[in-house]
């Protein structure tokens, strides 16, 4: 099997907050259609990585590259008109608003107005729950709806590359379990998925590879059979 | 009960200007958590454009209002707001503290100390009799343009892409920009419309309320520090609360004015005890209900400045 060609790289990324560093020095790919798994403890610099990503904090040093163009530097709402969407950390639902007020703000990340009725329709087909209660106020809305409509939202820009921040975090397991097979769908539809996760097992046996990080660097990476290797698991965690 | 029916029209105009004073300034605030201590001035520039152009026809003068409010609004916004943003919300208060000094004088050493008259419509200060009671057609039609104003603005918040935008950014501005709502494009659309409120406010100012008939370079000065007030008492981070606390300080003004033992002409300098109420109340509601008379969160008034 050969390897699929890169969708986003980032090389040497470092971030620093003041003094402290984040991220150091990290190397990461994700390939076109692939689904990347980034693992590790609390503080390891995960969700800065993405947020890297994002523009929504700058890179002292490295470089971000999609489909091979450097997207360094770009402000946020720049990357994700070239292609990056992103489900935010805890959701980041707008609560005041509706649920459909919130997919039509997702709808600002768009390439191209063409489409965008259709694209709010596959997210519907997705997540029949938030068709459902497209009228109401998200604030409403339990978590794991709340989930799928941070998912639906960064889906309506159709995305080259969905980034996710722990998106199974507080849920019942039988929403993660939602999650998960959605994000299998999504995949299946030919988009891009980098997902951080707490839930290492599982995510460690469902994405094709799996960067663990810890201290802002890349310790090692796993591929789905490590799922059930409790000693892998326990070394990525705690260190050989 | 002639003379109250009276007080009573009289003061839901003033607290019609104040509270679209309000809603120029909470715009602004929603989408960058700015203050604008010289929204006054921006009303003092369109006034000075009236009152240099009396003689010219009416439209032609209001237009010119407009377009001198929205060019003063716009460069502001980048000259000013655009290089400080990221800036804490101190620093973007003091610097507009400076701009209001900077554009009063510039007024001063342009126009000079002595006020200009302000000609708009004449025939609006002319009083219009329902049943026993007088009142003047500019009363009348503050009102309503404050109603007009405000249905607008809701019909642009709630039915456009970029009012949807205003209110997400006004929420969270970096979920919003993570999603790619385009911050200057909001920011920029939210400095119009607080521009148009502020001409709006320059041509009712001077017809609706007699003693700001002479514009000077403190023009609406006094009215925006009242409007400040209100809007953190009412409750600065959602716009309808900030509306109505601008609502409540005009119409508070009002009343106390028709009321309080004065010295002279109605609305205010003349009565003596005008300020002493008007801040007696501020104090009052920042005792009793510290969270914002009108907001429904609770933190309180100050942290939230």
């Amino acid at each position: 099997m050969t390897a699929p060609e890169p969708m986003l790289e980032l090389s040497g990324l470092e971030v620093r907050y003041g003094t402290v560093p984040a991220v150091r020095g990290l190397d990461l790919s994700v390939g076109k259609g692939e689904i990347v798994g980034l693992i590790g403890p609390n503080g390891a610099g995960k969700s800065t990585t993405l947020h890297a990503i994002m523009g929504a904090v700058r890179p002292s040093a490295g470089d971000i590259r999609l489909s091979g163009t450097s997207i360094r530097g770009r402000a946020p709402e720049q990357v994700v008109r070239a292609g990056i969407a992103l489900v935010p950390e805890g959701r980041r639902i707008f609560s005041e608003l509706t649920v459909e007020e919130n997919l039509r703000l997702g709808l600002s990340g768009r390439r191209s107005k063409v489409g965008a009725t259709e694209a709010v329709e596959r997210v519907y087909e997705l997540f029949p729950v938030v068709r459902e209660s497209r009228g109401r106020q998200a604030g409403l809305l339990s978590g794991g709806q709340q989930q799928q409509l941070a998912i639906g939202r960064a889906l309506v820009a159709e995305p080259d590359v969905l980034l996710l921040d722990e998106p199974s975090l507080g849920l019942a397991p039988t929403v993660v379990n939602t999650v998960f097979e959605a994000l299998a769908t999504i995949r299946a539809q030919g988009v891009t998925i980098l997902l951080v996760e707490q839930r290492a097992q599982r995510t460690v046996a469902f994405a094709d590879r799996t960067y663990v990080v810890s201290n802002g660097e890349l310790r090692m990476t796993l591929g789905p059979e490590d799922a059930t290797d409790t000693r892998r698991m326990v070394e990525a965690y705690f260190g050989a | 009960m002639t003379d109250d029916v009276q007080t009573l029209v009289d003061a839901i105009a003033l607290g019609s200007i104040y509270a679209l004073m309000a809603v120029g300034i909470g715009l602004v605030f929603g989408v960058l958590r700015l203050v604008n201590f010289a929204y006054g001035q921006l009303i003092m520039a369109g006034a000075y454009a009236l009152a240099l152009t009396n003689d010219s026809p009416v439209l032609l003068s209001i237009a010119l209002c407009f377009g001198v409010v929205l060019a003063l609004s716009v460069a502001l916004e980048f000259a000013a707001f655009r290089p400080l943003r990221g800036a804490s919300p101190t620093t973007m208060l003091v610097a507009t503290f400076a701009i209001s000094y900077l554009l009063q004088s510039i007024a001063l050493v342009r126009f000079g100390a002595i006020g200009k008259i302000v000609v708009v419509i004449p025939k609006l200060s002319e009083p219009v009799t329902i049943g026993s009671v007088h009142i003047r057609w500019i009363t009348l039609v503050t009102i309503l343009v404050a109603i007009g104003v405000f249905a607008a603005l809701t019909l642009l918040l709630t039915r456009t892409t970029i009012g949807l935008q205003m209110r997400a950014a006004s929420i969270d501005a970096e979920t919003a920009r993570l999603l790619g709502v385009r911050a200057n494009a909001v920011i920029t659309a939210a400095v119009l419309v607080s521009g148009v409120i502020a001409a709006i406010a320059a041509v009712i100012l001077p017809m609706a309320v007699p003693e700001r008939v002479l514009v000077s370079p403190d023009y609406a000065l006094r009215e925006t520090i009242i409007v400040l007030v209100g809007v953190v008492v009412g409750g600065i981070d959602r716009l309808l609360s900030a509306t109505l606390g601008g609502f409540t300080m005009g119409f508070a003004v009002g009343m106390f004015s028709g009321y309080l033992p004065s010295t002279g002409a109605w609305p205010f300098t003349s009565s003596v005890y005008l300020d002493s109420a008007v801040f007696m109340l501020v104090i009052l509601v920042l005792l009793l209900r510290p969270e914002g008379l009108f907001a429904r969160g609770r933190r309180t008034a100050v942290e939230r400045l």
